[in-house]
């Protein structure tokens, strides 16, 4: 996902550097053309068939699903469209877990965000070198397998795991944190803390520190330069963080699974009872367009706040 | 005077960051860490440290459900790899180099499979699965979730994560190489395979890598698109975990976890950013 973000300008630009037809152009010319086309066609239609195919047709199909009915057999039936199952999303048992599904993520990413910040700012004033070193430590959780990492978190929280004894040694007394929201929200800290962190680093390492030190000139007090200039050049890396961190979190089924317990029920976990125990096709489908339609928000509203972060930057340079 | 304090709140300042630094990389490292220790934890019980011994590594080698979870789980990463790398190679060059028709929708569409949630892909790949093989057993065949279709939506997933990583190298290509080369005659192929292919090849490595790290380490996606006897070994922990913490199941992480290192190390190693020019 930290690609996402460094693959956009080269989107951007190779759209603008594409081959604008000149009024006049020789016949010569105009067959290269063709072909270049014609080879841009060739090279992407297997990739294009594909994701048409295993990632296109199933998010239509999803969506039909959510329409259509339940029967009495568990089966799902496509005749006959209805809007049942999206005013089953309005049962109060649904809303609550949409909204602790919401609540959650919210306060994980609002912890990511405070933790981020201060961590990608003490990366982006490193020595160059050093900065490589650390960002090396940092991309290396990352990519490492998920699922071990909040296996590792639940050994480490369990009622006799090492954190409890370390704690009962120390004279605190055990402590009972797994199975509860607070664990599941550490847990969601702990798995996407550096979609955060990324995001917040790119901005300001490209960040203008001129811009600072002018206002530092201009008598502004640290604090008052921190707020009035850092912040708002970093807001596409803010932005950017809070909807990479809030999306997988909002649809979070791993970490709730291992570190939740039964108060902890989110949307993720109750998606897939639908499609597993409850044999409720339509109603998991109908949450899934829900949980779609957010991501598609939330990647609408990060695309435009990073075009308009490089537009303004632009002009700043 | 004023100037010696806003220096001290400066240091004091550096200081603060330079403590959140440490809390966030002990944060990130401790808990695997304590786990990999307490992989070679001699005792029964998880939580009672008795010693030293690679005891539940021969008993997690020695189970053959662990095993055959395995088996599968290298079948479905090499395969996906391999399909996934050439196609999202392809796309990223076609995205990076051509103009064509929906090429747009194609920019649009092929970051969406890494920023849906898991368990949406999951659910969305079984119904599209349930619906096709309705379609084809009117033709005759009768088909079942398998190792195919687990490969076959991990394929889905991949090609875009190669087709970033590939397109993040040729963004930084030099594009006068190529030029030169076919200014000296080369023939569009020939500059292919012996420019730009060469230049991109460390990004289509990296890209490849990643992918078969994603392959090994996903679990909802395969929990959702495997029948049965096409347990992944994520799959085979994930279901163990919630009837408790084993030792074996220590030991088993943690060799998830010396794999998927590995090759991340690797991974990031290839994405350096080199200059193009050798």
């Amino acid at each position: 996902m930290s690609s996402l973000r460094r693959a956009k300008p080269a989107a951007a630009q190779s759209t603008d550097a594409g081959p604008d037809t000149p009024p006049s152009l020789t016949p010569a010319e105009l067959a290269a053309q063709r072909r270049k086309r014609r080879t841009g066609t060739l090279i992407a239609t297997p990739g294009a068939l594909y994701l048409l195919i295993f990632f296109v047709v199933p998010l239509g199909l999803i969506t039909v699903y959510s329409f259509a009915t339940r029967t009495s057999t568990g089966r799902t039936s496509l005749s006959g469209w209805n809007l049942n199952s999206y005013e089953r999303i309005a049962d109060d048992v649904i809303l609550g877990i949409i909204a602790r599904s919401a609540w959650l993520a919210f306060l994980t990413t609002v912890l990511c965000l405070l933790v981020a910040y201060p961590f990608a700012y003490y990366l982006a004033t490193r020595p160059a070198r050093l900065r490589a070193r650390l960002l090396v430590l940092v991309m290396i959780p990352f990519w490492t397998n998920g699922l071990v990492r909040i296996f590792a978190i639940r050994f480490l929280l369990g009622s006799n795991g090492p954190a409890s004894a370390l704690s009962e040694a120390m004279g605190f007394g055990t402590f009972r944190i797994l199975f509860t929201p607070t664990a599941v929200v550490l847990g969601m800290v702990y798995g996407f803390l550096t979609f955060m962190v990324l995001p917040l680093y790119v901005a300001l390492e490209r960040m203008d520190w001129r811009l600072v030190e002018a206002a530092r000139d201009l008598y502004a007090s640290g604090a008052k330069a921190f707020w009035r200039v850092t912040v708002p050049l970093t807001r596409s890396g803010i932005v950017a963080g809070c909807v990479l961190v809030f999306v997988p979190s909002f649809g979070s089924y791993v970490v709730p699974e291992i570190l939740g317990g039964a108060k902890t029920l989110l949307i993720g976990s109750y998606v897939a009872r639908q499609f597993q125990a409850a044999r409720n096709w339509p109603l998991g489908a109908a949450l899934s367009v829900l949980v779609i339609v957010a991501m598609l928000v939330a990647v609408a509203i990060n695309q435009r706040n990073s075009a308009n972060a490089e537009r303004t930057q632009g002009v700043t340079r | 005077m004023s100037n010696l304090g806003t220096a001290g709140a400066k240091r004091s300042a550096t200081h603060l960051l330079k403590a959140n630094a440490w809390f966030v990389f002990a944060f990130l490292y401790v808990p695997i860490v304590v786990l990999v220790v307490f992989s070679f934890n001699d005792s029964e019980r998880v939580n009672v440290w008795q010693g030293l011994s690679a005891r539940w590594y021969g008993e997690a080698l020695g189970n053959t459900q662990v095993i055959s979870a395995l088996r599968v789980s290298l079948i479905v990463a090499i395969s996906s790899t391999i399909v996934s790398t050439v196609l999202g190679t392809a796309v990223a060059l076609a995205l990076d180099r051509y103009r064509f028709k929906g090429r747009r929708a194609l920019d649009g569409t092929v970051y969406l499979p890494i920023v849906i949630p898991d368990i949406t892909m999951a659910v969305m790949l079984l119904v599209f699965f349930a619906e096709a093989f309705k379609l084809i057993d009117t033709f005759g065949p009768r088909l079942t979730l398998g190792v195919t279709t687990v490969a076959l939506s991990h394929i889905a997933f991949n090609i875009s994560f190669v087709a970033v990583v590939v397109r993040a190298r040729l963004d930084q290509f030099d594009r006068t190489l190529e030029e030169a080369a076919r200014d000296l005659y080369a023939t569009p192929w020939r500059t292919f395979r012996r420019v730009t292919l060469p230049l991109i090849a460390p990004g289509i490595a990296a890209g490849a890598l990643l992918a078969l790290t994603l392959s090994l380490d996903d679990v909802v996606i395969s929990a959702f698109t495997a029948g049965p006897g096409a347990t992944t070994l994520p799959v085979y922990v994930f279901s163990t975990i919630r009837q408790g913490v084993t030792p074996e199941l220590n030991a088993i992480s943690t060799l998830m976890l010396a794999a998927s290192i590995t090759l991340v190390v690797a991974s990031l190693a290839l994405q350096r950013p080199r200059s193009t020019t050798p």
